[in-house]
């Protein structure tokens, strides 16, 4: 076969085609999934192809986009051979037909037998003690249950510990979060469970939530009438590329006014501003000072760590210059005074902590909330995620920015919001959390506490904090029960669940089960591995940074006997009734009953379609009480553009949703007010401040454009792989020269917590003593060197640590073949 | 056993018979032509100058594998990855973006080409290795031959494939 890459096979006009939302970021770009058996091709003529396109000449720029990464040749179940090309949807509103370098490649990931997914786990597997064995289901979920079970019965529910996604998308979906939620909540009944990326059970947004302002409040849309966007600790080319490059792109460029002038008739409209608040200067930045110019881009680079104080900044200035919306604070608000009491802070002291002078301060003032000479406020949409998420004190930081959207009422207006980005795409439906406070899960694990745990999706060894630690006790606890099973010589399944439940319960061990796509790097501790699915080999619905809902329809086997993790839930849950029905304890059967699901859509219609109607228990959906609306058979009618939820009818065969919260402002509180919040500048935390103090370099890290999540698929992809070979650092030409790196060099990070490493890459926009580091990469963590300092929600400070650098070498092969030219457009 | 053809070397050459049935409806003679037994395309060689007359870090146009496919080559001063010429500094790429097919610009401060509709950038050091951006392919190389003889740079196969195309020859 040639290897050049330089054919792809188009489908037939009869070829299948289905939907598929991209399960990778946030955003949830809608594509169309074609396949077709692989003896058969379209033509290059129009009517000979299912994409419409004449390839007997060379196509113009725009037309489409159709690369070798969107083909791949898939074998299912039954031996047979087809073709597939996955392509991005014009018809959809959030991409139009765009796509990233992530979702481009969503062919690509689809599995192969010698693919990027040749190394998926195909069937359950068991160490026992020094080696993999492959097994089947009826063994593992027996081991599994029987373990689970032993303790449930000996230790309570608190010996079973989780790490288990709460998202959309892979490893997620409305399905799976009500899967494993029924399982852990409902079945176990366990309160030690921590979410993906944070050591508790606990949200991202409790502080504009209990503002009454949920944090997905307006439409993709609302980017586009914006008259200023202030960005906010996000990074949107590289994290939320197609709501950027569709939606906030043709703002800047002038290109939404016929729009703007739609919704808004009879007004006139200034070209549009954007203000970024990051340390960093991102490539966002610097795509919107050329694209805007930088008399429309003012970057906010402020002080690491000092967001709370800037907001508080602009709160006072703007009650002093009197640009608040009095009637709206009054009617529809409480506890302004209290608020603007507690948060008053002179913008002279604002400039001295946060580093920005008054008049920037005041710039920035003016453009997002100065009203014009008729008393037109501007709109202006606040857009945040992990510099604020993953801040100096999430909570308060929340605080301090909701104030001055609520005090300008810049949400609830169409071209306006005050909304968090995302990582993921969120799908969550799930019974009541079984606990009444929030649980360090990292340092319960630390101290030794939990007896078994399941790793579900997740991969805390590359994206806890403290990770070092952390990592070092689960494999110290985790190789007790190695040990204990590696001498267990013939054992029955029965036998080794005694060995390892006294290898917990009385040596220090730890069970480890990994439930995953891949072995991951939690293969080196764990004891069980059973595989699962993603989107495409299973059915999936997920909601985007909209709330848009949408079904993703399964069109090819998963590897194996891989399976939908709702489905996976279903198996441990059954196997362990049955293990109680036989010891005839009818209130654990009980427990442990209602997951009689054959497919996807039984979890569905279990869970998100219940919630909220008539009889049935409490559940807390993103669905709300009109999830019963949503339908297989409807979603799939309503493609990839979907319903933004929460549903307000089906009518005329269609889901009608919700573009935006908030319009009447009624907020989510009891009395429809929403509320101030509090949010005094509290300063750096003392144990990030200690290490401030003993090192140089504040390693700030986040996500890179090209890499998804961990890796998982990346770490097999070598077009990746030769972009990346390893995390890498940006660091000041300057600073790497006094230390002799250069860009190609491995580094070590380290300070009192941890040690990591990363590939030295200079970057002239990064500031002295400043760094920028990949997070959650399979080769170099950042979280190693982050402190386990946590906000009172238990959300960590993963932005906020110091630490030494020093050179390692040199590796030949990274300064030959990777790029170390500057990641900023100019 | 020199003579027996392995079941998957049956089935990689009845595939690409296929292929090419498919490309050509009704010509039968296809099942045993000439390209019967090959995996990759004929392209076309094509001159495109003297490796001493190309000038430094400065791209010169020209078109490959046909005229409606443009293309740059460019001397880069020192050796790099592809390289050709006397000192293997000489490298020649698609000036179409492998995301949408913007024509991407070269920088010759940074030794990168730009596409100005989603800002992927790639090294032209680093055989068109994305920097950052969108496109899920580097950009395509063209493969180059050097004569020694003549001084000659002529363009052979292209690696990757162009954009808006099924496949690189129309």
């Amino acid at each position: 076969m040639s290897t050049r890459q330089d054919r792809v096979a188009l489908p037939p006009v009869n070829a299948q085609k289905t939907n598929l939302t991209c399960h990778f970021c946030i955003v949830g770009c809608g594509y169309h999934v074609y396949k077709w058996p692989d003896n058969t091709e379209g033509g290059r003529a129009p009517h000979e192809n299912a994409l419409g396109l004449d390839f007997r000449k060379q196509l113009p720029p725009l037309a489409a986009i159709m690369t070798p990464a969107m083909a791949n040749t898939i074998v299912e179940r039954n031996g047979r051979r087809y073709n597939i090309m996955i392509l991005p949807d014009k018809g959809c509103s959030v991409n139009q037909g765009l796509s990233s370098i992530r979702g481009g490649q969503l062919a690509k990931v689809m599995y192969t037998g010698d693919g990027v997914g040749k190394e998926r786990l195909k069937t359950p597997r068991v160490n026992y003690g020094d080696q993999w064995v492959d097994t089947g289901w009826e063994s593992a979920l027996n081991l599994y249950a029987g373990v689970s079970k032993k303790i449930l019965d000996s230790d309570g529910p608190s010996g079973v510990v989780f790490d288990c996604f709460d998202h959309g998308g892979a490893g997620g979906g409305f399905e799976n979060t009500w899967g494993t939620g029924k399982l852990m909540f409902t079945a176990l009944q366990t309160p030690m469970v921590r979410i993906h990326n944070r050591p508790a059970y606990n949200s991202e947004c409790h502080a504009t939530r209990e503002m009454g302002i949920g944090e997905l409040n307006n439409s993709y849309e609302d980017a586009e009438l914006a008259d200023t966007i202030m960005a906010i600790g996000c990074n949107s080319y590289e994290t939320q590329t197609n709501y950027f490059l569709a939606h906030w792109l043709p703002n800047l460029q002038g290109g939404t006014k016929a729009k703007k002038q739609k919704f808004f008739p009879g007004e006139s409209f200034a070209d549009t501003r954007i203000i970024f608040v990051d340390p960093r200067r991102s490539p966002t930045v610097a795509i919107c000072e050329a694209v805007a110019g930088k008399d429309r881009c003012l970057h906010l680079d402020i002080e690491p760590g000092t967001d709370i104080a800037l907001f508080n900044g602009l709160f006072t200035y703007v009650i002093e210059q009197g640009w608040h919306d009095k009637a709206f604070i009054a009617s529809n608000t409480r506890d302004f005074d209290a608020a603007a009491a507690a948060n008053k802070l002179s913008l002279d002291e604002c400039s001295k902590i946060t580093g920005i002078s008054v008049a920037r301060l005041q710039q920035a003032a003016e453009w997002a909330y100065k009203p014009n000479a008729s008393g037109q406020r501007p709109r202006t949409m606040h857009a945040y995620e992990k510099g604020i998420i993953w801040g100096n004190d999430n909570y308060l930081i929340q605080s301090a920015l909701v104030d001055v959207v609520l005090a300008t009422r810049n949400v609830g207006r169409r071209g306006t919001g005050v909304v968090r980005m995302g990582g993921h795409q969120e799908g969550y439906t799930r019974p009541p959390y079984p606990g009444n406070s929030k649980i360090y899960i990292d340092e319960a694990i630390i101290q030794g506490k939990g007896l078994m745990y399941t790793a579900w999706a997740c991969n805390p060894f590359q994206t806890t904090l403290n990770a070092e630690e952390h990592r070092r006790v689960i494999m110290r606890r985790t190789a007790i029960v190695k040990e204990a099973l590696g001498k267990s010589r013939g054992a029955t399944t029965a036998q080794m669940i005694d060995v390892i439940y006294d290898a917990c319960k009385n040596k220090g061990g730890l069970f480890l089960a990994n439930i995953n796509l891949y072995s991951t790097s939690l293969a080196e501790a764990a004891h069980l591995m059973l595989p699962s699915a993603h989107p495409g080999e299973t059915w999936l619905t997920s909601m985007n940074g909209e709330r848009r809902l949408r079904l993703s329809e399964k069109f090819m086997d998963a590897p194996g006997t891989a399976k939908a993790d709702c489905l996976i839930a279903a198996d441990i849950a059954n196997t362990m009734k049955r293990m109680y029905e036989a010891e005839g304890k009818a209130d654990m059967v009980k427990r442990f009953s209602g997951f009689e699901w054959k497919t996807e859509e039984d979890a569905f219609n279990d869970g998100f379609r219940i919630a909220g109607t008539a009889g049935a228990p409490p559940i807390d959906s993103q669905g709300g009480g009109t999830g019963y609306l949503a339908t297989y058979e409807r979603l799939r009618t309503a493609g990839n553009n979907g319903v933004q939820l929460p549903i307000k009818e089906y009518t005329g065969g269609k889901l009608v949703g919700t573009e935006m919260l908030y319009l009447d402002g009624k907020f989510d509180t009891a009395d429809g007010k929403a509320i101030f919040k509090s949010s005094p500048w509290p300063g750096l935390p003392k144990v990030v401040a200690d290490q401030k103090a003993k090192h140089k370099f504040w390693i700030n890290n986040g996500r890179v454009n090209e890499v998804w999540q961990t890796g998982y698929h990346d770490m097999y992809n070598e077009f990746i792989r030769n972009r990346w070979p390893m995390a890498f650092v940006e660091v000041n030409p300057n600073d790497a020269m006094s230390m002799s790196v250069a860009s190609g060099d491995v580094v070590e990070i380290y300070n009192d917590y941890g040690t990591s490493y990363a590939m030295a890459y200079l970057e002239p926009s990064i500031k002295p003593n400043q760094t920028f580091m990949q997070f959650g990469y399979f080769n170099g963590i950042v979280g190693d060197v982050v402190t386990p300092w946590t906000d009172r929600n238990v959300v960590p400070y993963y932005k906020g640590t110091w630490a030494s650098i020093r050179r390692v070498g040199t590796v030949a092969d990274f300064k030959e073949t990777v790029s170390f030219k500057e990641r900023r457009w100019s | 056993m020199g003579n027996v053809v392995s079941r998957r070397e049956f089935l990689k050459f009845t595939g690409g018979v296929a292929a090419g049935a498919a490309a050509v409806p009704g010509t039968a003679e296809a099942a045993t032509g000439a390209d019967a037994g090959r995996v990759t395309l004929r392209y076309p060689a094509k001159a495109i100058g003297k490796a001493g007359g190309i000038a430094a870090n400065a791209p010169t146009q020209f078109t490959y594998p046909d005229a409606s496919s443009p293309c740059v080559v460019l001397k880069m001063g020192k050796p790099v990855l592809g390289g050709v010429g006397p000192n293997g500094d000489i490298v020649a790429y698609s000036t179409m973006c492998t995301h949408m097919g913007c024509p991407v610009a070269y920088d010759a401060g940074q030794r990168i080409f730009k596409c100005p509709c989603h800002f992927s950038t790639f090294d032209a050091e680093k055989s068109g290795q994305i920097v950052c951006g969108q496109a899920t392919e580097n950009l395509p190389r063209i493969v180059l031959n050097y004569n020694s003889s003549n001084d000659t740079v002529t363009a052979v196969a292209v690696d990757g494939l162009l954009y808006g195309r099924q496949s690189n020859l129309l």
